[in-house]
């Protein structure tokens, strides 16, 4: 099963490879992976998108919460959480695709970020699902090229994880 | 460095260089050796300590064997074990030894030099990136880039290594960083907001735990190395003694319950006893004390979980529960405090006993397989008898350890051992080459106890250079090399699971082992007669103040029995052809 996992470390040089080296070593999927640093710049934010059976899940917070860099560890699917993603689509904006892509668009509640004679990039936020619904539903040989940032995930509300 | 990680409570502040501040450090540590090998990146500290008296430098001749020492010096004395290396090769070098501490969980400080910090990344000479190249084997590791970070880092360092689960640390330090100046102020406590290992069990998982054993039919008690790191081996006598249950131990948690008692049933495992894996495999309450159920434990999980069973696991890391076996009581902490609650729950308990007498009937009855019989012979050495006869010897109390293969399972088996810490081998990793080292660890933790190092004649050789430190610093090491000019292990499982195809595991071109180690100016011996092997084994230990290598010629051709072979159920051992033929004619 798909699992947004969410955690605290100490904003170090190295850390970020503890826990992908953690991943690659024991075997782990890894769908995506985003860091940042929180309002405390002492702090790291980390989302982990990850699949595997309620054992291996277990068994990837519990190898979270053992590296020492690593403060506090959020299995988000343990209770109602938000989840977004950023994606940026250039696509042709040629022809008959020109008007598409901009229904298609606002369809999807993007925005068109940069116009250029041929092209449109598209900014699109939401959970990953429905980016991908939005690729499957434009034409795929009108993408020129796709940036995905990877899911950031919250609990909902008074669900908070702070030190 | 997170500033909340370390208060400043020195008022005396004296300045220093980075390199005296690393040995003000260790003194601090109240390190007694610090095992090493100088190079570029470790000169100024290598100056430094040639200016203090505080810890002995032992000059190893190779870095993997520094490690491997210090780990040993660590295992029985239960101190974190440190090594100094140089960076690049020197650092490389360690890591094999770094991984089998981890493998272990062996409290290490490993400190290595790092080429100075403007030439990192520039692929500088003797230049690695150590941080990266240890972090799968390491509890935790740190580059410093401040020469104020050193004592803190170091400090924390000690800290992470000895605490909860144990394991090694590795600090690396640029050499520009050991040149510099700043205050030594050395921190009081470490304080961190990102690891706090959980100590005290759970007093309702404990009592819940109580219960089911007061309860049991069929009770088993299993435990591993972490009973021996957590130096709770006197409280789990009194609870196994207590309640009269049986008590298995891992090949890494030998020691910690006394081998010559009556509810001792033996190692279990791969190449455990009949009894002992009877006894797992067929226990209604299991009680699991720092094991992890590995995979030469427990065979194939699928097999050991199709018995029904209800399992209690006590271990001072999460992760080690439910991790290839389902538990139904896990109980985080340390176990010496666990244990202790268990005791004083169980004492003031109405029925602080269970009827056992079936079960122990029953477990007398595997007992009487006599799984670990062999056939004497008056013509060639069986290895197992050089081990009962050092075992009668030495009396029992030798630190013994081994290398890697069929030796270091001859010596679990037929070694008794009664105290914790005098076992010492790598089970986690299997390193070759461990043997000497770790000889060499204990004779530095006991200067007068009897250190035996059981080995083969390929892993010898993995760490032979080290004849020359026992020289240098006069380690009367006793070597009992179990020559069979075979890899043994290799020999063994080709025989068996590929049709006596040796490919490469015949030993050729062997040195001469006592003119070898006559030229380091040690005694060698060769024992060729079974006769003459107590014989031999006595004149070796009455030479008090003499390193001894001993060459046994052995059986070429014996194996280790039982076996559970891989992929197998606990209870489907293979055993020895002697063993089965007895049993066969007794029906």
């Amino acid at each position: 099963m798909r699992h947004i996992i969410s955690l605290l470390m100490e904003n170090e040089a190295g850390a970020l490879s503890r826990v992908a080296g953690l991943f690659s070593a024991r075997g782990y999927n890894i769908e995506s992976l985003t860091v940042a640093v929180t309002e405390d710049p002492t702090l790291s934010r980390m989302t982990i998108v990850t699949t595997g059976s309620d054992d291996v899940i277990e068994q990837i917070i519990k190898q979270l919460n053992k590296l020492i860099d690593v403060v506090k560890v959020l299995d988000l699917n343990d209770g109602k959480h938000i989840e977004r993603e950023l994606m940026l689509v250039k696509v042709k904006a040629t022809g008959v695709h020109k008007d598409e892509m901009k229904r298609m668009c606002d369809i999807f509640r993007g925005r068109i970020i940069d116009v250029a004679d041929n092209s449109y990039t598209i900014e699109l936020t939401g959970s990953c699902s429905k980016l991908d619904a939005f690729i499957e539903a434009i034409d795929r040989s009108a993408i020129l090229e796709t940036v995905r940032t990877g899911a950031s995930g919250i609990g909902r509300g008074d669900r908070i994880l702070k030190v | 460095m997170d500033a909340s990680a370390h208060s400043a409570t020195d008022t005396h502040a004296k300045s220093m260089t980075g390199a005296d501040i690393v040995v003000s450090c260790l003194n601090e540590e109240k390190v007694k050796f610090v095992f090493g090998y100088p190079g570029g990146a470790v000169l100024h500290i290598y100056d430094a300590l040639y200016k203090q008296n505080g810890f002995k430098h032992i000059l190893v001749r190779h870095e993997q064997a520094a490690v491997h020492a210090a780990d040993a010096y660590s295992r029985a004395t239960g101190d974190v074990g440190v090594a100094l290396v140089t960076s690049g090769p020197g650092a490389t070098n360690a890591v094999t030894g770094i991984a089998t501490a981890y493998m272990d969980s062996i409290p290490l400080v490993v400190i290595s030099g790092q080429v100075p910090v403007p030439a990192i990344g520039m692929d500088a000479f003797q230049e690695v990136d150590m941080v990266g190249a240890t972090r799968p084997c390491v509890k935790h590791n740190f580059l410093v880039k401040h020469v104020k970070d050193i004592a803190p880092t170091i400090k924390k360092a000690f800290y992470i290594a000895k605490t909860g689960r144990p394991g090694p640390v590795v600090v690396d330090i640029p050499k520009d960083i050991t040149a510099h100046v700043a205050d030594f102020i050395y921190p009081k406590t470490v304080e961190m907001r990102s690891y706090n290992p959980i100590l005290k069990g759970h007093s309702g998982q404990i009592k819940k735990a109580v219960k089911l054993l007061l309860g049991a039919k069929r009770p088993m008690i299993y435990t591993g190395g972490g009973l021996v790191l957590g130096n709770g081996a006197a409280e789990l006598v009194k609870l196994a003694k207590a309640l009269n249950f049986p008590v298995t131990n891992t090949l890494m948690g030998l020691g910690g319950y006394p081998a010559t008692d009556r509810q001792f049933v033996g190692m279990l495992g791969m190449h455990g006893t009949y009894e002992a894996n009877m006894s797992m495999q067929h226990c209604d309450v299991l009680l699991a004390v720092g094991a992890r159920f590995d995979d030469r434990v427990i065979g194939n999980p699928k097999h050991f979980s199709s018995q029904k069973r209800t399992i209690i696991h006590i271990d001072v890391d999460p992760s080690s529960i439910s991790k290839r076996v389902k538990v139904d009581v896990p109980i985080v902490g340390d176990v010496q405090s666990v244990l202790a609650d268990m005791n004083e729950i169980l004492s003031q308990e109405e029925n602080q006993t269970t009827d056992t007498a079936d079960w122990w009937a029953q477990i007398n009855e595997w007992r009487g397989v006599q799984s670990l019989d062999y056939a004497y012979s008056d013509t060639v050495i069986k290895p197992q008898y050089v081990v009962q006869k050092l075992w009668e010897v030495t009396k029992g109390e030798a630190y013994v350890t081994s290398d890697v293969g069929q030796h270091q399972m001859w010596a679990a088996q037929y070694y008794k051992f009664d105290k914790p810490r005098r076992w010492i081998n790598s089970g986690g990793l299997g390193t070759m080459g461990v043997g000497l080292p770790y000889a060499m660890g204990c004779q530095f933790a006991d200067k007068n106890a009897q250190v035996a190092c059981i080995t083969g004649e390929g892993s010898i050789q993995m760490n032979i250079q080290e004849l020359s430190t026992c020289a240098q610093y006069g380690l009367p090491i006793k070597v009992i090399l179990l020559n069979n000019r075979y890899l043994g292990m290799v020999r063994q499982w080709q025989e068996f699971f590929y049709e006596n195809r040796y490919s490469e595991s015949y030993m050729d071109s062997l040195p001469d082992f006592v003119k070898l180690a006559e030229s380091y100016g040690h005694v060698g011996m060769q024992i060729t007669n079974p006769a003459d092997v107590e014989g031999a084994l006595k004149e070796a230990f009455d030479k008090k103040d003499k390193f001894v290598f001993m060459n046994f010629l052995t059986d070429q051709t014996e194996n280790v029995f039982p076996m559970v072979e891989n992929g197998k159920g606990l209870s489907e051992m293979v055993l020895s052809p002697r063993t089965a033929s007895r049993l066969k004619g007794e029906e």
